[in-house]
């Protein structure tokens, strides 16, 4: 089932235009990620949908509701995380939680909530006082209190140690196990990759492509490079005799192959058939940078 | 609204500063130069009035409104604004304007408190006489505390930063002081001062409180001039205040 659909919107600031015709369906259900450098209009995009912001012309329906004018109902099935949104230095936490929960006609347990995100024990600690990932799991923790059927996350894991960003992601899939459908921007390829369904690459404005990680990584047309140290003696010969290798080169004890097609399934029944097992075996194909940068002709920074 | 209003008023005891100087500083004041012997001569000036009789109290009230109208409250707002307090609202269902309602009633709160307690203590512990017009008095408190709220406001929503608000407040509220009398009563001021103060907002405010103080009617002029800064700071406020 569809529950977010997006058609030709658009968002003008100063006249520029900053989100461009972007179109885009979300499934009950998934993870969606909304991926592109910064400035590419990512936020904008969600906050078109969030209801925050004034679309100039398209489309948006969240759950059969216009964002635009049916605010309220649409503030009670949306949960919303912003990128850098924050309560009062002095509050604590359980009274943020109870306050937001206070907000909502049939709120979660804000108890367990709080358990869930790993700060029961932080409870009556001050919002001021929170590290960096506690207050972004927090921040998760309110923008699911109202027990959403979406819930919309910016940019959740910046600032976040590596640790931290972890802890997030493996909450984030468990809150979607529960049937939350997510809508998730980011910057992070890595985050991207492990964490989203689907994926809208979007740069300058316009998606770019939409697909799952592994579709987008498929769309390009890079070259394998399988690594390896032969048991055995082997001759290049063999390698370079299948139709799938391009190149072979040597490296001290380690062979390079590179080539198209299934060309790990050819190599290992090469090697196979004249004894040889390739040790310390790596295969390095294409990443979803080297989908963004095909598909965009950039890179996302960092 | 009951819990947004529990939370806030927690936050505003959570911050010792705005209590101390909307408080504790005009009562301090009062108490403590108010038993000079100095404050309790008469004055001729006055028209034999000692100065803690009428203008030292208001001028105290005044001090403790003025302060968390132009100062305390400002702040608190353009902090919601620039930290994102009020955006982070504004996705659940609930308005980010109930916590500018929030803010203003506690600040209200305080501010009646705060002048009762000053009222009832100058007259315990100085004898100073209470408010012999109570109507009149109750009407330009009301009149007058509504205008430097709404002025307050205003003054949140112009400022760029958080920072920038209580400096606002601040620049704005010394010469207003001033010219109300804080330092020197009006009646000892060059006549073209008095006259500007009088269609200035805040001198009126003072001036009403003294006169019922002293248990005269209000100066309709005084009234009104208060009336019309509600209506024009808050009207201003209300279209100009940024919710990001």
């Amino acid at each position: 089932m569809t529950v977010i659909e997006v058609n030709h919107l658009r968002k003008l600031y100063h006249g520029r235009a900053v989100v461009d015709d972007v179109s885009l369906t979300v499934e009950e259900g998934e993870i969606f990620g909304v991926l592109g450098p910064n400035g590419a209009g990512k936020t904008t995009t969600v906050e078109c949908i969030a209801g925050l912001r004034a679309r100039d012309s398209g489309s948006v329906s969240v759950l059969g509701l216009d964002p635009s004018a049916d605010r309220d109902e649409l503030r009670s099935v949306v949960g919303v995380q912003l990128q850098s949104a924050v309560l009062p230095e002095k509050i604590k936490v359980w009274e943020a939680m109870d306050l937001y929960a206070s907000f909502y006609e049939r709120p979660a347990d804000w108890e367990t909530l709080l358990d869930r995100v790993g700060l029961a024990g932080k409870r009556d600690e001050r919002f001021g006082k929170l590290s960096g990932g506690q207050k972004q799991r927090l921040s998760i923790a309110l923008a699911l209190v109202g027990n959403p059927r979406i819930a919309i996350l910016d940019e959740l894991t910046t600032g976040l140690d590596p640790q931290a960003r972890r802890d997030t992601w493996e909450l984030i899939g468990r809150v979607r196990d529960e049937g939350v459908t997510i809508v998730l921007v980011t910057h992070f390829m890595e985050e991207a990759e492990r964490l989203c369904d689907r994926l809208a690459l979007i740069d300058s404005g316009r998606v770019v492509a939409i697909d799952s990680p592994a579709g987008l990584v498929a769309r390009v047309e890079r070259d394998q490079t399988i690594r390896f140290r032969p048991s055995g003696p082997l001759d290049d010969a063999v390698l370079k005799a299948l139709p799938e290798v391009s190149d072979v080169t040597k490296s001290g004890g380690t062979l390079l192959v590179s080539g198209t097609g299934n060309l790990i399934l050819a190599v290992s029944a090469a090697l196979a058939e004249h004894g040889v097992s390739p040790l310390d075996l790596r295969v390095e194909g294409a990443t979803l940078d080297d989908a963004f940068l095909a598909l965009t002709g950039k890179t996302i920074a960092p | 609204m009951s819990k947004i209003l529990t939370v806030e008023a927690k936050l505003f005891l959570r911050e010792p500063a705005a209590l101390l100087f909307a408080l504790l500083l005009p009562l301090v004041l009062l108490l403590g130069l108010g038993s000079l012997p100095r404050f309790q001569e008469a004055v001729p000036e006055l028209g034999g009035q000692r100065i803690i009789d009428t203008h030292f109290p208001s001028m105290m009230m005044l001090l403790g409104l003025i302060t968390l109208a132009f100062t305390v409250m400002p702040a608190t707002l353009a902090t919601y604004r620039e930290s994102g307090v009020l955006r982070r609202m504004s996705t659940t269902p609930v308005r980010a304007g109930r916590l500018l309602t929030a803010q203003l009633l506690i600040n209200v709160v305080v501010a009646v408190l705060a002048s009762t307690i000053l009222t009832v203590l100058g007259w315990a512990v100085l004898d100073i006489g209470l408010p012999r017009e109570p109507l009149g008095f109750a009407v330009s408190f009301v009149l007058g505390g509504a205008s430097l709220f709404a002025l307050g406001l205003l003054i949140a929503s112009i400022s760029p930063t958080a920072k920038a608000a209580p400096g606002i407040g601040t620049v704005l509220m010394f010469p207003l002081m001033f010219i109300s009398g804080m330092w020197v009563p009006r009646e000892s001021m060059p006549e073209v001062l008095r006259q500007i103060g009088d269609f200035l907002p805040v001198a009126p405010f003072g001036q009403a409180l003294r006169d019922t103080w002293a248990g005269h009617a209000p100066n309709p002029r005084d009234l009104v001039v208060m009336a019309a800064t509600v209506l024009i700071a808050g009207g201003a406020a209300a279209r100009l205040f940024r919710w990001e």
